[in-house]
């Protein structure tokens, strides 16, 4: 029994890791349709922050909650830079998004390294979060129940802000209907920029999660970046609920086939799964009900 | 009425942007073809470039500066370095100082083998000084044999290996693994569980174990690989929880340590109850983890900073010196180290830098090396080593906690153990 709760806890928790890194993409990537590529190095910034927080707020855990708080502007503050910087020029061109946002990460990744230097970096975890908890006979970190916490947060405060705010309004507008939000007087330009700092500081995010679970070092994104964006185009393309399904199915389903078999096989297997799944379904879980498409 | 951005996008937006990773990976796969079909046409015309007539000799630095090895081999980059430094500083080799030419292997096999290629041939070196990986060894290799150079490996591995371009100057398995087991079981250890990183070493090392295991009555209760590089050990650590093994070998390598530890103190699994012992930490992978989520775990090795002899005290002051004094020395630095001198003790009794002169000359040459006397055995190329296993402790130093006393004699294909034949 107790493997099995261990287990449904290891699923749910490599869930919400998958779920923080590919929420920012379900925006960038599932609504706007910019592949970026540099959402990793993003990722990335959020675990150079949180290190860079600690070296001046030596109390871990005031500096992993300021950490949060910065390692969101300055996730966001990258992202609407590249948005202003490059993407801007190429919406219509999702190939030389894919090319130039990729660079964009290579250039990030070496400047991390000539910041930080090659060697990873280790952010110490509150002594609150420390151990575990036991739940019906297994013991669950408390880290883990930390980030499974913060995930749920950043999905909820994403969708209260994409549901009821004017800007939520304003950014599924342009997503559904670019032509018709614009005539209605919405500024897309302000929009593509307020989404690309809200996906882009959800990785910042992200990476703040991260450090309780591993070391920081340049490429650390790239590990994540894949699974990001398979999470997201299992869920559907613009649909945050298709996230967050995909991400802790993807999560439970590594689990228990890892549990049975290895770490290797079970990617193996996943990917398989993953393939078979976009033949039957290539729109995803969920797709985006639109006018223009119904 | 004309078609919507939104109508555009979905889904022929997404079969576009499937298009374009897998164009990106069938044409990297064209390119790697072609560049290994040029290898295989130049690889035959080995001539040595070497340039001998100058005031300095060329010789090379290969180590992952980046990429997830690199928080470890950039320590053996620095202490390759620090040696080069000390022999020049005394005068040389035969009258000649060393030029270090440093590249970058990236933790990438492929990249190892094509900068070794670049070393040997356009830079010429006489010798190059690099790897930690099996991956990145065994893709080197090759180079080194066609190319006829030499190549000396500063890291303990799997043995089952030797080649007369390699000096193999970290331990062989009879130095490290084997003593640790032996370790293990004269403390009453009746069972392991297997963790490892899914390539080279950690395969063939748990083999050797395996092996070992059977004819010692020790019960193997699990065996689990992941990815190098990866961070998520919650199933893993679910697995050995449920296990209760006595102890846990660990031969996982890199930045995959640092979230293995974490998770395994997060989980409330404690060294005194069921200790990891692990082949591939060392004082600086310590400082990464946190020295209170591995305090009390164990780790073989032929070097700690803290050996007590005064060769030791200068060189673990040296590194200081050069690198910073909260920069801790660990073994596959201690074994770059040591390398460069054997190359340099090699070469004066040579009297010549070249390669078959060096293979010639091999056989007995020693260097009184931080962790003791090792001498090069010229029948395999590998070195005579003394083991130690270590106890970590709250301070991020590991303390010798049993030594062979003297070194061990290298015996990479594990002759003379009856329980390894059939291992390949």
């Amino acid at each position: 029994m107790d493997v099995v709760i261990g287990q449904l806890f290891t699923g749910l928790s490599l869930g919400s890791i998958l779920l923080l890194a590919a929420l920012g993409l379900s925006l960038t990537f599932g609504q706007m349709g910019v592949i970026n590529m540099a959402h990793g190095e993003f990722i990335m910034a959020g675990c150079y922050t949180t290190f860079v927080v600690q070296k001046v707020i030596s109390s871990a855990g005031v500096s992993l909650f300021v950490s949060l708080l910065i390692g969101f502007l300055v996730g966001g503050v990258l992202g609407a830079a590249l948005e202003m910087g490059l993407i801007r020029w190429m919406y219509d061109r999702p190939l030389d998004t894919l090319l130039v946002t990729f660079g964009v990460g290579l250039v990030l990744q070496q400047l991390a390294r000539d910041i930080f230097g090659a060697p990873a970096k280790n952010v110490l975890a509150p002594s609150w979060l420390s151990g575990g908890v036991d739940i019906m006979g297994a013991v669950v970190p408390k880290t883990r129940i930390f980030i499974l916490v913060l995930a749920v947060v950043a999905v909820t405060v994403l969708a209260v802000v994409l549901k009821t705010t004017p800007l939520g309004r304003r950014i599924r507008a342009v997503v559904q209907n670019r032509g018709l939000a614009e005539t209605s007087g919405v500024s897309s330009r302000f929009t593509d920029i307020s989404t690309f700092f809200i996906g882009s500081g959800l990785a910042g995010v992200a990476g703040v999660a991260l450090t309780l679970i591993g070391s920081t070092s340049p490429t650390i994104g790239q590990s994540y970046l894949i699974d990001a964006f398979l999470v997201v185009v299992i869920g559907g393309l613009g649909q945050i609920k298709g996230t967050v399904i995909a991400a802790f199915a993807l999560g439970l389903l590594n689990s228990f086939i890892e549990y049975s078999t290895t770490a290797s096989i079970a990617k193996v297997i996943v990917f398989a799964a993953i393939v078979i799944f976009l033949q039957v379904r290539p729109q995803g879980l969920f797709t985006v009900r639109t006018r223009s498409l119904a | 009425m004309p078609e919507s951005r939104a109508a555009r996008r979905h889904p022929a937006r997404l079969t576009k942007a499937l298009v374009a990773p897998t164009a990106l990976a069938l044409a990297g796969l064209l390119l790697t073809a072609c560049g290994a079909k040029d290898d295989a046409s130049t690889g035959s015309t080995a001539a040595s470039c070497v340039d001998t007539s100058k005031n300095s000799i060329k010789v090379g630095s290969l180590h992952s500066l980046s990429g997830t090895m690199a928080i470890s081999e950039v320590t053996v980059a620095n202490s390759t370095k620090l040696a080069v430094d000390q022999i020049n500083a005394a005068g040389g080799v035969m009258g000649k100082k060393i030029e270090l030419v440093l590249e970058d292997g990236a933790s990438d096999p492929k990249t190892f083998a094509e900068k070794a290629e670049k070393l040997i041939s356009s830079d010429c070196v006489a010798a190059v000084f690099g790897g930690w990986t099996s991956s990145s060894r065994k893709a080197m290799k090759p180079k080194f044999e066609s190319l006829n150079s030499l190549l000396y490996y500063p890291v303990q591995y799997e043995g089952l290996e030797d080649s007369k371009n390699i000096f193999y100057t970290g331990a062989t398995t009879n130095q490290q693994i084997i003593p640790a087991l032996d370790y293990l079981k004269q403390k009453g250890v009746t069972s392991l569980y297997l963790v490892g990183s899914d390539y080279v070493f950690p395969q063939t090392a748990n083999r050797e174990i395996k092996a070992y295991a059977a004819a010692n009555g020790i019960e193997i209760k699990g065996e689990d690989y992941t990815p190098l590089g990866s961070t998520d050990f919650s199933t893993i650590i679910n697995k050995v929880r449920s296990a209760k093994a006595g102890a846990v070998f660990n031969t996982l390598n890199g930045d995959s340590n640092v979230a293995f530890f974490r998770e395994y103190t997060n989980a409330g699994l404690k060294a005194a109850e069921m200790p990891v012992v692990s082949v591939s930490i060392a004082e600086e992978e310590v400082a990464g983890i946190g020295a209170q989520n591995v305090a009390g775990q164990l780790t073989a090795w032929n070097y700690y900073q803290t050996v007590d002899s005064p060769v030791n005290k200068k060189f673990v002051s040296d590194y200081k010196a050069a690198f910073g004094a909260d920069k801790p020395t660990s073994d596959p630095m201690e074994a770059a180290y040591a390398s460069v001198f054997l190359w340099k003790n090699t070469v004066e009794k040579a009297k010549s830098f070249a390669v078959a002169d060096i293979q010639a000359a091999a056989d007995g040459v020693s260097f009184e090396a931080p962790e003791g006397l090792v001498t090069i055995d010229g029948s395999n190329h590998h070195i005579t080593k003394t083991a130690r296993i270590g106890e970590i402790r709250p301070d991020g130093l590991i303390y010798t906690v049993w030594d062979s006393g003297k070194a061990v004699v290298p015996d990479p294909y594990l002759k003379s153990y009856d329980w390894a034949k059939g291992l390949k």
